[in-house]
């Protein structure tokens, strides 16, 4: 297997995850079926399909979200960097700190604005209180949400409106310096300007980061994302750059999706 | 005869008031009848003095501290292990067989009549484990009896804590206990206590058990390992000995006051502790 896998990763130098023939059950209800697909580093990877499609499933497949709920289970791999995440002796806070997911409704925690972004780091052990607000500050800057929020930190998060809740919760992930940051539909109770502010940190975040989007449409899948997978019922039905899969798609059903025929 | 729509209305809100309003009455009248008796007995003199002449005379001083010491006890061990309980339940277990019986037992204890408590107390606490009547056999006692009502409140409280908080502490890099520290926990915190006070009101107001494992000397107790009586077993004795009618009625509204007290505390620090967030 190892020697697979370097072999992999000399002749893809970039790339940061492997899914490898990917499997996954709700019980029985087959969700995602043999998924291949490898992500590439600093670069935005869509996530296409129609509702129930498995998109959510993927990405939180991909930080093992997923082992929360009862009665799942999978088979084949996925890697991120060289490590089998579903292999022996993996941390599931680790690797959660690692692939951090903001979900698509604003989830912020009944605590103050602080303490929600703080949340994370704290877990990571972190106690020094300036380390903890430059964290906290520089991550709700990246998130475009510092200038509204800069006075009042110590506020309950609750009281934020459901735009600013969702960019507090891509500040709390930000706070956990992790690798990868999978983001479910973030902008899907954001209004034109708050997506477009959000957009543009996801195109600057990825400097940083390896991003992977469910975009709420597929305008926004166009404006941002660098490489698109389309998923139906499960199946990658097509991958590639963003570029030609928005203008010349191969397979029938891809072109149907994104010319608006369903979904 | 067909009744029209607008009369079922009317009859179904009737009842439906009759019902709400004789709860509130039932609740009044026994307040006013212990209060009317009891409250012109009640003194300065009559909290801190011990009770004299069987408790025909003097006051209720240590039973009092027999109350809250009994009380105090029972709640210092049954709300750890009954707040333990449901975590495991809610968050260490699916539905499972182990759970299911854990269930099962809990529910049953729950049906158990107090006496039957207050003679197992008295059997394992006071002869076998050789505690004696004491605050500590009575103190275990109790809490073995209120250990479901605190269990079953506790476990709807975490219920109630939304899925979303677990999720998305559990994708912020945290562990199961750091996750039900930071987030179950704080917000299952007035449903918790709610079971807790329940728990206190049961602890307050028993009597057969008491007796049974406690004792029900007045004198003033000086450790864990002393008998005492409790304000409730002290209107009890009274009452039923004949002794005096009028220092029962008087214990029965300081025991009313207590009760009263208590929750005013509890209630205000929940409050308190609701609108810190």
């Amino acid at each position: 297997m190892s020697i697979r896998l370097e072999g992999s990763s000399l002749m893809e130098k970039q790339t940061k995850i492997a899914i490898q023939n990917f499997h996954f059950y709700y019980g029985t209800f087959m969700a995602l079926k043999d998924l291949n697909l490898s992500i590439q580093s600093n670069q935005i990877f869509a996530l296409l399909g129609p509702a129930r499609s498995g998109k959510t499933t993927l990405l939180k497949s991909m930080n093992r979200l997923t082992d929360l709920i009862f009665g799942t289970s999978h088979t084949g791999q996925i890697f991120i960097d060289s490590q089998e995440i579903y292999g022996p002796g993996v941390s599931l806070p680790e690797l959660r700190r690692r692939a951090g997911m903001v979900f698509d409704l604003p989830t912020a925690l009944p605590l103050s604005i602080f303490e929600n972004v703080a949340y994370g780091p704290r877990f990571k052990g972190l106690r020094e209180k300036s380390r903890l607000e430059e964290i906290v500050e520089k991550s709700l800057q990246a998130a475009v949400l510092w200038d509204e929020v800069k006075d009042r930190l110590q506020n309950s998060a609750l009281r934020l409106s459901g735009g600013q809740q969702q960019r507090l919760c891509i500040a709390r992930v930000l706070a956990l310096e992790p690798e990868v940051i999978l983001l479910d539909e973030p902008c899907s109770g954001l209004d034109p300007i708050s997506t477009a502010s959000i957009e543009e940190s996801l195109t600057r975040l990825k400097e940083i980061y390896t991003i992977v989007l469910v975009p709420h449409n597929i305008q926004q899948a166009s404006r941002v994302a660098d490489r698109v997978g389309f998923l139906l019922e499960g199946k990658m039905v097509e991958e590639g750059p963003a570029f030609e899969i928005f203008t010349r798609p191969k397979n029938k059903k891809t072109e149907d999706y994104i010319s608006g025929k369903f979904g | 005869m067909k009744i029209s729509r607008h009369h079922t209305q009317g009859l179904a809100k009737g009842v439906i008031w009759v019902a709400a309003f004789s709860t509130l009455a039932v609740m009044f009248w026994i307040l006013y009848q212990v209060l009317r008796e009891g409250l012109p007995l009640l003194n300065l003199g009559f909290f801190l003095q011990a009770p004299r002449q069987m408790g025909r005379a003097g006051g209720i001083f240590s039973t009092i501290i027999g109350t809250l010491a009994l009380t105090v006890v029972a709640i210092i061990i049954a709300t750890p292990l009954g707040v333990g309980t449901a975590i495991f339940l809610r968050e260490y277990t699916r539905e499972s067989r182990v759970s299911r019986i854990i269930r099962f037992g809990t529910d049953c204890l729950a049906g158990v009549p107090s006496i039957i408590f207050g003679l197992f107390g008295f059997v394992f606490f006071v002869i076998f484990l050789r505690m004696g009547w004491s605050i500590l056999s009575g103190g275990l006692t109790l809490a073995s009896m209120i250990l479901p009502t605190i269990i079953s409140t506790a476990e709807e409280a975490i219920k109630s804590v939304p899925y979303t908080y677990r999720e998305v502490s559990f994708a912020l890099g945290g562990t199961r206990w750091q996750t039900i520290r930071k987030v179950v926990l704080p917000n299952a915190i007035p449903g918790i206590l709610t079971g807790v006070l329940l728990g206190v009101g049961r602890s307050v107001g028993e009597t057969a058990a008491v007796i049974l494992t406690a004792g029900s000397s007045f004198i003033t107790p000086d450790s864990l390992f002393s008998p005492i009586r409790t304000m409730a077993v002290h209107f009890y004795i009274l009452a039923r000995e004949g002794i005096s009618m009028e220092m029962a009625y008087a214990t029965g509204a300081a025991l009313i006051l207590l009760i009263l007290a208590i929750n005013t505390v509890a209630n205000w620090m929940m409050y308190r502790y609701v609108h810190k967030a």
